[in-house]
């Protein structure tokens, strides 16, 4: 029980302060424009549909806070976010997660549009429909249309609800790197630099069956051999440099219309080290960046794809006392609650930056609205900013 | 059961002190509300391995729910007797299980979405208790020194960015015995003000030479207690039915006679040592994390006079279950790491000595260990400035006080 004399009312007051100080310092290092003034012909620009538009969504994660990204202090630890893409993106300085803040439920809240309530730590599915059953049962789009790549095995379960009218194969399937590595090395000990699980209960994993079916994956979906997955792996440094390079294979193979990423080399920020929290924020702008490279240079994406990056929520704030800063988001205050997210690519104007609060329920409806679906159960609104 | 139905004899496996304080205030719990009672009852249930600053202001806030009319009650308590509560909360014997209870209930209210009440209710009682219990002043200005960077050739960024607005940065220190000096002047400060648990001398590898009378915490020391619970987790793990949850309260149960501490030991302290261990995040595997997570539960709950952190290397990031098992003489370290660590940690150590009384008369000084580098934090000290002055520590804590 925090004992400060107002935590609370200091935590509003800086991140008033962050959302000021980044939105000027947006406008005049990244030349963005105050978003306000172009509303009305950033609709014009979305007057014609898009035909065979793709949408790829990276969750920054699990956890950033603005003054380690785009707060002044921060943006050191994002230059390609910064210098690459944010002066091509429409930026939304107050992004609001207002439901419980564990990585599995926060990133089910983000595909969902509800708050979700299941257990973090359980396999369980989202109670409510995801973006991608609504994106394949409105569309009558393929499985192989809709894919999540995930970062541990609580995430297996992401791809869709329990919902009765959806549910079972009508959401998007799922891959675990880690899990397919694993499956892949059945046996060896190696790539336990890239094995770990997740950051809030290091020592567990959900136990996956299946390991036939994982490995499958790799030589009919991915095209990708076992000793070329293996050795590509043996390259890598992080779990989620692992995550972007399947995403990287999906891409060429079999070029999913609706994408979504989850990174988690932030959350090492659970074990306390400082150094290595700004280690995974720099890692996740350099793979932000390649991923954007990717949609430029993907004959399938070129043109035609549109890119959100958002943290699935942010961390505590220093000065509350009843946390311990950055390395949990337990207080639920006002820093922990408040993001950002950009949009970028295919129908979307470049350097603008809205200030006004959103809700991190708003991007499904959102997608909706980009890709033609109807997200009937989301608790959020369009972002007509983006529409 | 609610408060309500609240018993002396339901106290009876509390340890002796805390048993004895409790039963004096059943007709004071009788009148709070169950969101509430819990969250005291775990720090009463805990008085007889508190430190004295600890005990001192539960007693007063005992003292102070009891002097609480009716009429005030229901006012103070109004906003947790709005939290709605599960039965099976309810039904739990949170009388004597009160951490687990809090435990259930911090899940209980991320999931049904009560958590920003709850939080607006602990700092809307927080403010009240604040206005009416008379914090005493420190009988002496408090004063936190950090040490960090220790086996570092030279800093790859700029350091002390987020304390240098706060106070004076200094880069023509003296680095010649700076850490015996420093801990001579703690030393000083606990042979003038001897006060239980009032001077802390905490590093983040083996402790240095140092007064007995300083108050010493140290991961090298802990190296024994660390193998043993690296060891209990390792076999709990693969029993059975086992989870994260169940894991954490199976640590949570953890004494000191369970990690190899002598019966003959402080058990005050000791149990503070096992919790710094079972109860923090990284602090098993991660020296930095232990060294900023020890001064902040010390200054929380001892809430010093003097407290003096050195940080030192931890080891290098690897996959989990090999750094449980490192070995300190085997661990690859990272020094580099460390000073960003430790870095972020000063601030921290610093941030907190601020929540204490007296904040507006604390000093503090950050050393870059072995080289010129060091910022003091005091009334005196202008803010935002450089000096070039040579100086050496001695001096930057006496301009700082």
């Amino acid at each position: 029980m925090s004992r400060s004399s107002s935590p609370q009312a200091s935590s509003r007051a800086l991140a008033a302060h962050f959302a000021s100080t980044r939105r000027d310092f947006l406008r005049t290092a990244a030349s963005l424009t105050l978003g306000a003034t172009v509303l009305g012909s950033s609709r014009l620009l979305h007057a014609v549909a898009m035909p065979k538009r793709k949408v790829i969504v990276i969750t920054f994660g699990g956890g950033a806070r603005d003054q380690e990204t785009f707060a002044p202090e921060g943006q050191e630890n994002i230059p390609h976010l910064m210098r690459d893409l944010i002066p091509r993106s429409t930026f939304f300085s107050q992004v609001v997660n207002r439901g419980i803040l564990g990585h599995y439920v926060a990133t089910a809240s983000l595909a969902t549009g509800v708050y979700e309530t299941v257990n973090n730590f359980a396999s369980l599915p989202p109670e409510n429909p995801t973006a991608f059953e609504y994106f394949r049962k409105d569309l009558k789009r393929p499985a192989s249309d809709a894919w999540v790549v995930a970062p541990s095995n609580g995430f297996n379960r992401i791809g869709e609800s329990s919902h009765r009218a959806y549910g079972p194969s009508t959401g998007a399937r799922v891959i675990l790197p880690k899990h397919l590595l694993r499956a892949a090395n059945a046996g060896g000990q190696d790539y336990e630099h890239l094995l770990r699980d997740n950051y809030e209960t290091p020592l567990y994993a959900p136990q996956l069956s299946g390991n036939d079916f994982e490995v499958e994956q790799l030589g009919r979906m991915l095209k990708l051999s076992v000793d070329d997955f293996k050795s590509r792996a043996r390259t890598l440094s992080s779990p989620d440099e692992l995550s972007v390079y399947i995403v990287r294979q999906l891409m060429r193979e079999l070029a999913p219309s609706l994408l979504w990423i989850t990174m988690h080399d932030i959350d090492i920020a659970h074990a306390g080290a400082y150094s290595l929290y700004i280690d995974g924020i720099r890692r996740t702008d350099r793979l932000c960046a390649d991923i954007w490279k990717a949609i430029g240079t993907e004959p399938e994406y070129a043109g035609k794809t549109t890119l959100f990056i958002l943290p699935d929520f942010g961390r505590d704030a220093d000065d509350d006392a009843g946390g311990n800063g950055f390395q949990h988001h337990r207080t639920g205050d006002t820093l922990s609650r408040t993001t950002w997210m950009m949009a970028l690519g295919a129908g979307i104007r470049e350097g603008v930056v809205f200030d006004r609060p959103i809700d991190s329920t708003d991007l499904v409806p959102t997608l909706g609205s980009m890709l033609g679906f109807t997200a009937s159960y989301s608790q959020g609104k369009p972002i007509q900013e983006l529409l | 059961m609610l408060p309500a139905d609240l018993k002396p004899e339901l106290f009876a496996a509390y340890p002796p002190e805390a048993k004895k304080l409790v039963v004096g205030y059943v007709p004071t719990l009788q009148r709070l509300p169950l969101a509430y009672v819990p969250s005291l009852l775990r720090e009463v249930i805990e008085y007889d391995f508190k430190f004295p600053a600890e005990r001192k202001a539960l007693e007063k806030e005992l003292a102070s729910l009891g002097s609480l009319s009716p009429e005030q009650t229901k006012v103070w308590f109004q906003s947790f007797a709005q939290i709605q509560l599960s039965p099976d909360l309810e039904k739990s014997d949170w009388a004597n299980a009160p951490a687990q209870f809090v435990e259930n209930l911090s899940s209980h209210l991320w999931t049904t979405h009560q958590l920003d009440a709850f939080r607006t209710a602990a700092l809307d009682y927080a403010d009240r208790l604040h206005a009416v219990m008379h914090a005493e002043p420190p009988v002496v200005p408090r004063l936190g020194i950090t040490v960090i960077g220790q086996g570092v050739g030279s800093a790859e960024e700029p350091l002390f960015r987020k304390l240098r607005p706060h106070g004076a940065y200094f880069t023509n220190v003296k680095p010649e015995g700076g850490l015996q000096a420093l801990l001579k002047a703690c030393a000083d400060r606990a042979q003038t003000h001897p006060i239980p648990y009032g001077h802390w001398y905490i590093d983040g590898g083996d402790a240095a030479v140092h007064d007995a009378a300083l108050t010493c915490v140290s991961y090298g020391g802990l190296g024994p207690a660390r193998a043993a619970l690296s060891e209990k987790i390792r076999s709990d793990i693969e029993r059975p039915g086992m989870g994260p949850e169940f894991l954490r309260t199976l640590m949570a149960r953890l004494r000191p006679a369970d990690l190899g501490f002598s019966a003959a030991d402080d058990p005050v302290l000791d149990r503070f040592q096992v919790k710094l261990l079972t109860e923090g995040s990284g602090t098993q595997i991660f020296s930095t994390t232990f060294t900023q997570w020890a001064a902040r539960e010390a200054l929380r709950r001892a809430q010093p006079h003097t407290l003096l952190v050195r940080f030192a290397p931890r080891q290098r990031q690897k996959p989990m279950n090999e750094m449980l098992a490192a070995g300190r003489d085997t661990a690859d370290l990272d020094p580099a790491g460390s000073l960003v660590d430790g870095d972020m940690g000063a601030y921290y150590n610093w941030l907190n000595l601020q929540r204490l009384t007296g904040a507006e008369q604390s000093s503090s000084v950050v050393w870059f260990e072995g080289h010129n580098e060091a910022v003091a934090l005091g009334p005196a000290l202008p803010r935002g400035t450089t000096s070039n002055a040579s100086a050496s520590l001695e001096q930057l804590l006496s301009w700082a006080a």
